[in-house]
C-alpha cells in the first residue's frame, strides 16, 4: 500500500508547506521562518488533536485544487477562503474528512490575506535543519506547483466535523508594541504621530517584510542616521529610508542597518500578517510588564485551545455517528458551555 | 498612555531592550574590530554558562543578541548578571575564537563574472589589475554571520575601498558572489538584489542545507580570494557537487 498524499493539481502563486520553522540558528545567519500566522497552526493541530508541530500549507491570498489519495482528515484555519469538497461547501475554521479520490478547491480569500489547510498526520516531506518550512529566501523548499505529491504523515485519527470560534483576526486593528533600539532616537512627537497614525497594506508586501503606508508623514530620522547592522527579528519595525515603516515577519532576513522604531509584541504579529488590502492598522505602545502578561495570556489561550473545539453540529440528536466521536481525546469535554460564556 | 523613551545614552558596553523577549549587548554603535572581538567573546562567555530563561544567543558585528523567555527568566536578575559578566573582562582585549582556518577561494575576477570591478576599482583610485591584484591578496576575516544563512561580513579592506553602496540596486548576483562596499566584503549564499558592488565571483556555497555542517564558515575564519580562471570557476558552479568551489583550508594557529 502507497502511503497517502494529497495531489496538487492546480495552485496559487503563494502557497508554499509551512510549520513552526528551525529556532536555534540565528547566529548562523538564518531566520526561523514559518507560518505567517502561528496561531493558525495551533487551531489547525487543536481542531485535528494532533501537534502545531505538524507541517500544513499556507496558502497566501488563494489556494488550489488537492486530491487526497487515499481518506484523509482536513482542517482549514486562518483567512477565511472560498472552499468546497466535490462541490459542496466547506466551513472554514472547522475539520473535514476527504474520501479517497474526492478534490477539494480552495479559492480567494474572503477576507484576511492568508489561510492555512491542515492534514490530519500532517504534510511529511523531508524535513531540511529539523524543519519542514519552506524558505525561499535561504533556497530550503518551493513554491508549489501542479503534479507535485506532498506526502501524508499517519494520522492516528480522530473525530472531524469540529468547529472553532475564533475571535477577528483577519480585519486590521490594533498591534501592540514595545520599545526597540532605537526607539529612543526618534522624538516624542514621531513616536506619538506613530501612534496616531493609520496604516494600510503595501501591495510590495511577502512574507519577509509587511511595508505598512501611513495616512499621513512618514517617520525618518533626522540627518540620515547610520546604524551598524545588528540582528533583527520578526516583529522588528524598521524605518527605511523613505520614512516608511516595514514590520519584519517569519522570513526576515537575520541582519539589518534600519533604524528601528518599535517591535510588535509576538501575539500580534497574525493580526499583522493577516492585515487585508484595504483594512487600517494601528500601532500602540504597551510597557514591558504589559507585554509579559499578553505572553502569558497568549501561552494560556494557546494550550486551551484543544478545549475550545465543539461539534458543528451542537445537537447530539443530530449527529447520527455519535459514537464513532472519540468523547476522550479532550475534542468535546463538556465545558463547552462554561467556554463560550 | 505614555511614550516610553528608554535610554541610549551611556558608556560603552551598554545592555538594551528589544521588545518583550530580546536584550542586546552592543560594544560601540560603529564598526571596529575590537568591538567586534568583543561581541564574539562576550557571546562565547554567555554560551559557556548558560542562563535560565536565554533560549538563545547570536552575535552581530558589534553587539550580541539574547533571545529570551521573559516567563521563566527575570529581565532585571539576567541583566544585573550579564553587567557582571560584563565587568569580569576587558573584552575589547579578548583574543579571537579558537578554531580559527584559512580557505582560500579561488575568484572570478573576469569583467562579465564580476561585472562592477572596473567602476570599483577606478571608484578606489586603483587600475583594474591593481584592484585585482589588492582583492586576491588581502586575507579578510569573517567579522559576523549574517543576513542570509551562512553569509560572512567580512573585513576589513584598507582605508580606500571605503566606497559608499551603489544608488541603484542591482536586482541580481548569483550565489558565490563577492561584492564590496564599505570596507567591507560579503560572499553572497543565495542569489540576492544588492546594493553592493560585485566585484568577483565564487563557486563556494556558505549554506549547505542538505549537508551535516550546513553552515560553511565560522566567525574569526579568515577568507582569501586568490584569481582562478573564469572558465574553471563557471564550470564549478555548473557542477552539483561542487559546494566548497575548489577551496582550500588551512587551521590557523
Amino acid at each position: 500500500m502507497t502511503a497517502p498524499a494529497l495531489i496538487v493539481h492546480q495552485v496559487g502563486p503563494g502557497v508554499t508547506v509551512q510549520d513552526l520553522g528551525r529556532p536555534g540558528h540565528l547566529a548562523y545567519g538564518l531566520s526561523q521562518g514559518g507560518a505567517l500566522d502561528r496561531l493558525a497552526l495551533y487551531e489547525g493541530a487543536a481542531l485535528l488533536g494532533q501537534s502545531p508541530d505538524c507541517a500544513a500549507l499556507e496558502m497566501i491570498g488563494m489556494g488550489g485544487e488537492f486530491e487526497a489519495t487515499q481518506p484523509l482528515r482536513i482542517a482549514l484555519t486562518g483567512a477565511p477562503m472560498q472552499a468546497s469538497l466535490d462541490g459542496s461547501p466547506l466551513i472554514w475554521n472547522a475539520s473535514h474528512q476527504l474520501p479517497a479520490g474526492s478534490r477539494v478547491r480552495i479559492g480567494g480569500v474572503t477576507s484576511g490575506s492568508v489561510g492555512y489547510l491542515h492534514l490530519g498526520g500532517g504534510i511529511e516531506t523531508p524535513p531540511l535543519l529539523g524543519a519542514r518550512a519552506t524558505q525561499l529566501n535561504a533556497g530550503l523548499g518551493a513554491l508549489l506547483t501542479p503534479g507535485v505529491r506532498l506526502p501524508v504523515g499517519p494520522d492516528k485519527g480522530g473525530p472531524i466535523g469540529l468547529g472553532l470560534d475564533v475571535a477577528d483576526r483577519v480585519s486590521g486593528g490594533v498591534l501592540r508594541i514595545l520599545p526597540s533600539v532605537q526607539t529612543a532616537l526618534f522624538d516624542a512627537e514621531t513616536r506619538e504621530r506613530l501612534e496616531q497614525s493609520q496604516f494600510t497594506r503595501d501591495p510590495r508586501s511577502n512574507r519577509m517584510a509587511l511595508r505598512l503606508i501611513p495616512d499621513g508623514q512618514g517617520f525618518a530620522l533626522d540627518g540620515g542616521l547610520s546604524v551598524v547592522s545588528e540582528v533583527i527579528v520578526p516583529g522588528d519595525i524598521q524605518i527605511t529610508g523613505d520614512g516608511v515603516p516595514v514590520i519584519l515577519m517569519a522570513e526576515c532576513q537575520t541582519m539589518g542597518g534600519y533604524p528601528r522604531i518599535a517591535t510588535v509584541l509576538p501575539a500580534d504579529l497574525p493580526r499583522a500578517a493577516q492585515l487585508p488590502v484595504g483594512a487600517t492598522l494601528r500601532l500602540q505602545f504597551i510597557t514591558p510588564e504589559e507585554g509579559v502578561a499578553a505572553l502569558k495570556a497568549e501561552q494560556t489561550a494557546l494550550a486551551d485551545l484543544p478545549r475550545k473545539v465543539r461539534p458543528l453540529i451542537r445537537d447530539p440528536r443530530d449527529i447520527p455517528d455519535l459514537l464513532s466521536y472519540h468523547l476522550s481525546d479532550g475534542a468535546i469535554t463538556g465545558r463547552e458551555e462554561e467556554t463560550d460564556r | 498612555m505614555t511614550v516610553p523613551n528608554p535610554s541610549p545614552s551611556g558608556p560603552w558596553p551598554m545592555i538594551q531592550r528589544l521588545g518583550v523577549s530580546g536584550l542586546l549587548v552592543r560594544f560601540g554603535d560603529q564598526f571596529c574590530e575590537a568591538a567586534n572581538r568583543a561581541a564574539l567573546a562576550f557571546r562565547a562567555a554567555v554560551e559557556a554558562a548558560p542562563q535560565p530563561g536565554i533560549i538563545e544567543t547570536a552575535p552581530s558585528l558589534v553587539s550580541v543578541f539574547l533571545r529570551l523567555d521573559p516567563l521563566t527568566a527575570d529581565l532585571e536578575v539576567l541583566e544585573a548578571e550579564l553587567c557582571d559578566l560584563l565587568a569580569r573582562a576587558d573584552w575589547y582585549a579578548a583574543p579571537l575564537p579558537p578554531g580559527r582556518r584559512l580557505i582560500r577561494i579561488p575568484t572570478a575576477y573576469g569583467a562579465d563574472m564580476a561585472p562592477d570591478l572596473v567602476e570599483t576599482a577606478e571608484a578606489a583610485g586603483l587600475s583594474e589589475a591593481e584592484a585585482v591584484a589588492q582583492l586576491s591578496a588581502t586575507r579578510l576575516r569573517v567579522l559576523s554571520l549574517g543576513f542570509g544563512p551562512g553569509q560572512p561580513y567580512l573585513g576589513e579592506l584598507p582605508e580606500h575601498w571605503n566606497l559608499p553602496r551603489r544608488t541603484e540596486l542591482t536586482p541580481h548576483v548569483p550565489a558565490g558572489a563577492l561584492v564590496l562596499a564599505i570596507r567591507q566584503c560579503v560572499l553572497f549564499s543565495r542569489p540576492s538584489p544588492t546594493g553592493w558592488r560585485h566585484v568577483g565571483q565564487t563557486a563556494f556555497l556558505n549554506f549547505r542545507p542538505e549537508s551535516a555542517e550546513p553552515f560553511a564558515l565560522k566567525p574569526g575564519d579568515e577568507l582569501q580570494f586568490p584569481t582562478a580562471d573564469p572558465d574553471h570557476v563557471a564550470h564549478m558552479i555548473a557542477d552539483p557537487d561542487c559546494v566548497d568551489g575548489g577551496a582550500e583550508i588551512e587551521a590557523l594557529p
